[in-house]
């Protein structure tokens, strides 16, 4: 269990952190979610004690981790922001090394290292320095790293930032083949990350808390939440007639799209269905909207900025 | 000390030793070392025209040569930890900021023991020529490994303090000066007439370069031993003090 209590970190007058506090549990993955300098990386330094927090502690299964850093740090992986790693050793010492210092058995070393080159597909160039690879097989170096000592706990800053779709794809099958049982926390600015692989959503933004919930909870935030969406020939004259429906609160027309907003939540998609058919109009896309998840996003970000 | 005792500090040794022979910065300073030695030995030591069959002419150079060669090595150490962001990935893993300083220093003290186990075609040169005292010798050698351990942990320290590597080097190449001229005539003369003798002790106790050239006279004094033990574990000490301070940065 992870546990942070009022954490903060301040330089100088700058607040980077400003009192944060959650507990995270087996089988949550947690995504960090924030504009760039909202505080993410920052958090993630003071939970694995690489900052010692201004005031406040981390605690990792009971462990203050300020206190106790090396019986703390036993527990976690951990993937810093761009997955730093020294250059001139080869992918095999590189990860022997880290095997050898989260405390692996000499014997177990090369077992674990080939188990963890063989999960991040590392096969082909593990014996080439690591400064001579692509971004993509950096960031994979770095998890491997994280994953090799197979920690209860998993910390990874951005994961996901330098690889191609195919291998963020298969770095979100990973996270999620591992999060049964751990505890992950993962810090994006990708929203479709958070919704592929989180169970639990923090949206920070200048070092506070914004908002804890499910990616559902926050896509049903969205003023789109069961709004319908669709295209279809004479817009203005479809868009005002529907807008007479009781269950329509609002039609808007933007880029050619005709989006109506739900009066109360329920039967928009079937009475315009029914108007549809009964109108005979022609429409070429219909869609019931989920909510958007970057306007959530945007909407409780600014409002911090604004206010 | 981590719980697993050593192997904490051993690890980082093995990965730094590794890294050092992975680029060509070991086998660079290697050469410059074994060079440099030649030359000052030979030319500016009057290695066969003293006619005295020692290796004092070889010696007498090296707190010369470790000024510039051992911050060379040193500056490293911490600055590009930084600089790179490998300084995160090793103080989260399961270790003590002493076993990580530990392990660097050794590795770096021990691939400079290297260096001077490499001089030994001066000391075969030397035993063909005459017949020297081989015990003279070794004490010499053990003094010189020690007063680059001293110039070590100074240089760790002041790598510590930045990311920069050419500040790190200028910093420790300035201490290391100051710690080895604090025995010199010319900075005595500056405090002598005015200062009290403790303090004029004291200042010249301090120098590298008494306690070297004890220790190369062949008499291997218990004080000499751990005024060089004191030198290192203060600084190292002082190394570990700065890379704590800078995580509550």
């Amino acid at each position: 269990m992870i546990e942070a209590k009022s954490l903060c970190k301040r330089y100088g007058s700058f607040t980077a952190v400003d009192d944060l506090s959650f507990t995270v549990e087996a089988g949550q993955v947690l995504g960090f979610l924030g504009p760039n300098g909202a505080g993410k990386s920052t958090t993630m330094k003071m939970l694995t004690g690489f900052l010692t927090p201004t005031s406040g502690t981390a605690l990792i299964n009971g462990i203050d981790v300020t206190e106790n850093s090396v019986a703390a740090l036993k527990h976690i992986g951990y993937l810093p922001e761009g997955a730093p790693s020294y250059g001139e050793m080869t992918v095999r010492q590189f990860l022997a090394f880290i095997a050898r210092a989260r405390l692996i058995d000499s014997r177990d070393v090369d077992d674990s290292v080939d188990k963890a080159i063989d999960k991040l597909n590392l096969s082909t160039v593990a014996h080439q320095p690591i400064e001579t690879l692509s971004k993509g097989f950096n960031r994979r170096v770095g998890l491997a790293q994280a994953i090799i000592h197979d920690p209860q706990i998993l910390i990874l800053d951005e994961p996901t930032d330098g690889l191609d779709p195919n291998q963020k794809h298969e770095v979100r099958h990973l996270i999620q083949d591992m999060a049964h049982d751990k505890i992950i926390v993962i810090s994006t600015h990708i929203l479709e990350e958070v919704e592929a692989v989180c169970n639990r959503v923090m949206i920070i933004s200048d070092g506070k808390l914004l908002a804890d919930d499910t990616p559902s909870g926050l896509i049903s935030r969205s003023r789109y939440h069961n709004s319908v969406s669709m295209v279809v020939a004479e817009a203005e004259k479809v868009a005002s007639v529907l807008s007479e429906l009781p269950e329509v609160a609002k039609a808007e027309l933007r880029e050619g799209e005709l989006t109506l907003f739900p009066a109360d939540g329920n039967g928009l998609f079937e009475a315009i269905t029914a108007a549809i058919s009964a109108n005979h109009w022609q429409v070429s896309a219909l869609r019931l909207e989920v909510g958007r998840l970057d306007e959530v996003f945007r909407s409780i970000t600014r409002k911090e900025a604004t206010s | 000390m981590s719980s697993a005792g050593m192997s904490g500090a051993i690890n980082i040794m093995r990965r730094e030793l590794t890294g050092y022979f992975a680029t060509p910065v070991a086998y660079v300073f290697l050469v410059i070392f074994l060079v440099m030695t030649g030359v000052f030995t030979f030319y500016l030591g009057n290695f066969y025209e003293r006619g005295f069959a020692d290796l004092d002419p070889f010696f007498r150079f090296h707190p010369w040569l470790y000024l510039f060669l051992v911050p060379a090595i040193s500056m490293r150490l911490w600055a590009e930890e930084r600089r790179s962001g490998t300084i995160e990935l090793l103080f989260t893993l399961p270790l003590t900021t002493v076993d990580a300083v530990l392990g660097k220093f050794l590795a770096a003290w021990l691939f400079i023991g290297l260096a001077l186990v490499l001089t030994f075609p001066m000391w075969i040169t030397v035993n063909y020529l005459g017949s020297p005292d081989n015990g003279v010798i070794l004490a010499g050698y053990l003094g010189s490994w020690l007063m680059a351990g001293g110039f070590l942990a100074i240089g760790s320290c002041m790598s510590a303090l930045t990311r920069n590597q050419v500040v790190a080097f200028i910093l420790s190449v300035v201490v290391c000066f100051l710690f080895l001229l604090s025995g010199l005539p010319m900075v005595m003369n500056l405090f002598k007439g005015w200062a009290p003798q403790v303090i004029l002790d004291g200042i010249a106790g301090l120098s590298f370069f008494k306690h070297f050239a004890d220790i190369s006279k062949g008499v291997i004094d218990l004080r000499d031993l751990v005024y060089f033990v004191l030198v290192i574990g203060f600084w190292l000490f002082a190394n570990v003090v700065i890379l704590e301070l800078k995580k509550a940065e």
